[in-house]
């Protein structure tokens, strides 16, 4: 007959730049390719270890210039983010209740932060010693 | 006393006379408490005849009026003029193909919501006469924000997995879902689970959140799917290890 | 024109029709059933019912208790047999609805809970937070979509019934998509296409209340019975006419005049303390409160606002707690409509056009005169509710009479059906759709929908009202006639064959008119005071004449003939009705 939907297809590239709340999704994506570059970085090095002082000190080298700080530096702004946005939602995946009552979600985004703190300090002092 | 007028940009497509979608500008006089849906009456009842919408209740709880008002889908009735100081833009729900204005064609989700089975599969066979089933407030209170939905679609509108994979199940029919799996009086979530935890399904989402941010019942769909993606797993695990134990 | 062949066809898929279509198929699934709509299922007005759906379940209470605050809060105008088999179906098909997964509010224990509601001498009203309509709508459309023998035609618009020789043989209806007229063949028939509060311009009910169904069976013959009883809710917003539910006077709010008076008291209603308490002052029946209000506003005791006087309905008192856990959308409403928070303010209310007591006759079994057309909910007029209908007495009269009529469509389907004159069927059908045709194609006409549904909108405020008398209502019915006229004129704008709206809009307005004339013409007539129908001329309730429902039948040309037919009075003789302090 005379129907003939019309259909809107979006970017398959550019959807994510149409709205604020999904920039913020594609930042939480990204953030573990950094995440995950931050950590092959740490295996070169453990290999690099492996091969000894010279080849160490030449992976530290480079760890410490200039590209190296940079790169640092963006990989734990992507790790905050990305710890702070899945904290965010944690009330959502586990909903808790306590005596009848639903268990507020900032008490649980709290509870992890403090696991969080608790975790980092134990690593830095282990890794200090 | 003068009448200051809002201007509305109206998404317009009539198949039979338009090639492309087109955006019609009208202007309506301002009223501190009218909604969208308000304004959009009014053209049609003293503008133009021929613009063409979906809508009933008027107090948010049928879920006809979806709409995209400046890029966010809102529901027209829940949509005050007062919030918008400038250009107000209307356009038809994203993600459904548009029948006729700001009409959009809902089959797809019609379909998935049947696929999820949802309704009572029932844990024990009861009578009338053996009276109700006894639920207590806290069982109730544990699935009560999964009944809320109202299927007005615009968490289907705002999701980026639904706009761009064409077979995910999607928010809404998956928050449904979970809504049977934790009524106490139901056991049917081994029934739905070939949907529901399916890659079509949960494991189609990955959790950006849209829906439960422009959910106008907070049903907190995102928190539906991600409960579901536990359980599952749950479910999953259990299969190996007690494979006796069905739920 | 297309024709789609079916067992049973459904006219409406609300409350009643989806608890038809669930009848019909758990009868027999091989029974196909056509369930049509002109919204999708969901969308339909049974969702915005808020406070709760009665019956007897609990201990305190009693069958002849519910029974006798029926027929009383009905002004003895209910057909008593009718009213018995409905309050033993009550509890019975609201444990149905609990078993299919309707989500009841509880009692600690886990058994259902129950809230007290207006006339009601015992609490039994079933209550789904403040959402009721809500939950049963959707718990019934989900549970219909177990049944493969219900295939759903959403969106299409019932135009006319196909009736010859006195059977009922089908429906012609719009596929709204494409604009394509289809002839629904059928042995059946159930119309529940709701009420048609939208003849009035404030009212409760949503857009599609246009009462199709009702002017469907009425130009095929049936005669609309008791038309002039029209509700009014007590408790709207001003202005948008959005519901605020009787749950909340009956978890205790108060109506007060200006004067922070709790007028009521003034009415028969009192006395005011102690409060809350049943039968009395603010959980009095809805049409005493609404004439409360009209002489309230006649002795300059309410408040005048920018869309009309109101009273306030104060909620304070019961703590911001109680109000999120009972009335949480009453609350979000008056906030977002009305700028009130509950919990700290009074709600703004008036009285607003609400529900249709009157509709397409039928007997206890929801038939209809002609063979093989039934009928069930708002749309109907059995009756149980008579002149005045009791909070929450509606949600459940849907799942009893829904389920009658599914049940009684089904045994004529399983019965074999006499052969028919297949050419005088599709003549009628043919016809049908000429009429459809002819207003679409219409090139010239000086009328617009809009225009002329809102003075018919402005005659039956005016005419037709809270009070009425026999100026007013003989002043409607001569504007309705000319409207009716001039409707004939009507040119549309849109020519579009793809969702046309204003094509739907004008055989909406067509149905409304004929509705309108029943309502005004049957009222005209009712020359006394009862229930509902309350004339400033006639003020007494005259059992000696009018002990009697009203039979509007449908005239192409002139007003409808009025003719009357006996209540049906098994052991209730009428009484004075008694609430407040009075019933002690």
């Amino acid at each position: 007959m005379s129907r003939r939907p019309y259909i809107r297809e979006p970017s398959k590239t550019r959807w994510w730049l149409e709205q604020p709340r999904y920039v913020r999704y594609m930042m939480r994506e990204i953030s573990a390719l950094f995440i995950g570059i931050y950590a092959l970085i740490l295996v070169v090095g453990l290999v690099q270890l492996s091969r000894g002082q010279a080849a160490y000190e030449k992976f530290l080298a480079s760890a410490e210039g200039a590209t190296g700080l940079v790169f640092a530096a963006l990989a734990m702004f992507f790790a905050i983010y990305h710890t702070y946005s899945w904290f965010q939602v944690t009330p959502k995946a586990m909903p808790l209740t306590y005596d009848g009552k639903p268990v507020p979600g900032a008490i649980i985004i709290a509870a992890h932060w403090f696991g969080f703190v608790i975790v980092s300090a134990a690593l830095w002092l282990l890794a200090r010693s | 006393m003068s009448e200051r007028l809002v201007e509305l940009e109206i998404f317009r497509y009539d198949p039979e006379q338009d090639e492309t979608p087109r955006f019609q500008t009208y202007k309506v006089p301002y009223q501190d408490d009218w909604v969208v849906l308000d304004a959009i009456n009014y053209i049609k009842d003293e503008l133009d005849r021929t613009l063409s919408y979906r809508w009933s209740c008027h107090m948010a709880v049928c879920g006809s009026c979806g709409m995209v008002v400046n890029g966010e889908p809102v529901l027209a009735c829940h949509t005050f003029l007062r919030d918008y100081p400038g250009k107000i833009r209307v356009e038809p729900l994203h993600n459904f193909p548009v029948e006729r204005d700001l009409v959009v064609a809902m089959d797809d989700f019609i379909d998935k919501l049947g696929t999820v089975k949802p309704y009572i599969v029932a844990k024990e066979e009861r009578d009338v006469d053996d009276g109700e089933y006894l639920q207590t407030p806290a069982e109730l209170a544990r699935f009560k924000q999964y009944t809320a939905c109202i299927n007005c679609l615009l968490c289907y509108s705002a999701c980026p997995q639904y706009a761009l994979t064409d077979s995910f199940v999607g928010p809404a029919a998956l928050a449904l879902a979970h809504r049977y799996n934790l009524d106490t009086r139901d056991e049917g979530r081994s029934a739905r689970e070939d949907v529901v935890a399916s890659n079509e399904g949960i494991w189609g989402c990955s959790f950006v959140g849209a829906c439960s941010e422009v959910c106008p019942k907070s049903v907190d769909p995102a928190a539906a799917i991600q409960q579901t993606k536990i359980a599952s797993t749950g479910d999953y695990f259990m299969k190996f290890l007690m494979p006796w134990k069905r739920k | 024109m297309d024709t789609i062949n079916t067992d049973v066809a459904i006219v409406g898929a609300g409350g009643a029709g989806l608890r038809a279509a669930i009848a019909v198929a758990e009868a027999d699934p091989s029974l196909s059933i056509a369930l049509i709509s002109k919204v999708y299922p969901m969308r339909s007005h049974t969702v915005a019912a808020e406070g709760g759906a009665a019956g007897v379940i609990k201990g305190n209470d009693s069958f002849d208790n519910h029974f006798h605050d029926t027929v009383a809060g009905g002004d003895w105008l209910c057909d008593q047999d009718a009213v018995d088999l409905f309050i033993h179906e009550a509890p019975r098909e609201l444990t149905r609805i609990e078993h299919w997964g309707c989500p009841w509010s509880r009692e600690p224990d886990g058994h259902v809970a129950v809230r007290p509601f207006g006339g009601m001498k015992v609490e039994r009203t079933w209550y789904a937070a403040d959402k009721t309509g809500f939950h049963l709508l959707h718990t019934l459309f989900q549970t219909s979509l177990k049944y493969s023998s219900i295939e759903r035609f959403d969106e299409y618009y019932s135009t006319d019934l196909v009736v010859t020789d006195g059977r009922c043989h089908g429906v012609t209806a719009i596929e709204m998509r494409t604009g394509q007229v289809r002839f629904f063949r059928s042995k059946c028939v159930i119309i529940a296409t709701g009420g048609a509060g939208r003849v009035f311009p404030f009212t409760t009910n949503g857009a599609i209340k246009t009462g199709d169904g009702m002017a469907m069976a009425y130009r095929a013959g049936v005669p609309l019975k008791d038309m002039e009883f029209v509700q009014y809710h007590p408790t709207g917003l001003p202005g948008t006419g959005i519901l605020i539910t009787e749950g909340s006077r009956g978890e205790g709010g108060i109506l007060v005049n200006k004067d922070g008076y709790r007028y009521l008291q003034d009415y028969n209603l009192g006395p005011p303390d102690p409060w809350p308490r049943k039968k009395a002052m603010e959980l009095g029946p809805r049409d005493r409160l609404s004439q409360a209000f009209w002489h309230e506003q006649k002795k300059g005791r309410t408040i005048a606002t920018d869309y009309g006087d109101v009273v306030h309905l104060d909620l304070r008192h019961l703590g911001e707690a109680k109000i999120n856990e009972r009335l949480p959308m009453v609350r979000e409403l008056s906030i977002s409509y009305a700028g009130v928070d509950p919990v700290h303010d009074p709600i703004p209310v008036r009285p607003v056009v609400h529900y249709t007591m009157g509709g397409i006759d039928t007997d206890i079994d929801t038939a209809t005169c002609v063979e093989g057309l039934y009928a069930a909910g708002e749309c109907a007029c059995v009756s149980i509710n008579g002149a005045n209908r009791l909070g929450s007495n509606s949600l459940t009269e849907l799942l009893v009479f829904g389920a009658r009529a599914g049940e009684g469509a089904a045994r004529l389907a399983l019965s074999g059906v006499a052969e028919v004159d297949q050419q005088q069927v599709l003549a009628a059908a043919g016809a049908a759709e000429d009429r459809v045709l002819q207003l679409f194609r219409k090139s010239d006409g000086a009328e617009s929908v809009s225009g002329l549904r809102r003075e018919m909108n402005d005659a039956m405020e005016a005419g037709a009202g809270i009070y009425r008398s026999a100026d007013t209502l003989q002043a409607c019915v001569d504007t309705l006639q000319q409207i009716r006229e001039r409707y004939k004129d009507v040119l549309l704008a849109d020519k579009s064959n793809v969702f046309n709206t204003d094509l739907v809009e004008a055989l909406e307005l067509g149905s409304m008119i004929d509705v309108a004339m029943a309502m005004a013409a049957s009222a005209l007539q009712r020359k006394e005071s009862r229930g509902s129908h309350q004339r400033l001329d006639y003020t007494d309730r005259d059992d000696a004449t009018y002990l009697k429902h009203s039979l509007a039948q449908y005239s192409a040309e002139d007003l409808p003939a009025i003719a009357y037919c006996d209540v049906r009075i098994t052991r209730s003789q009428p009484a004075e009705r008694v609430y407040g302090g009075a019933q002690e």
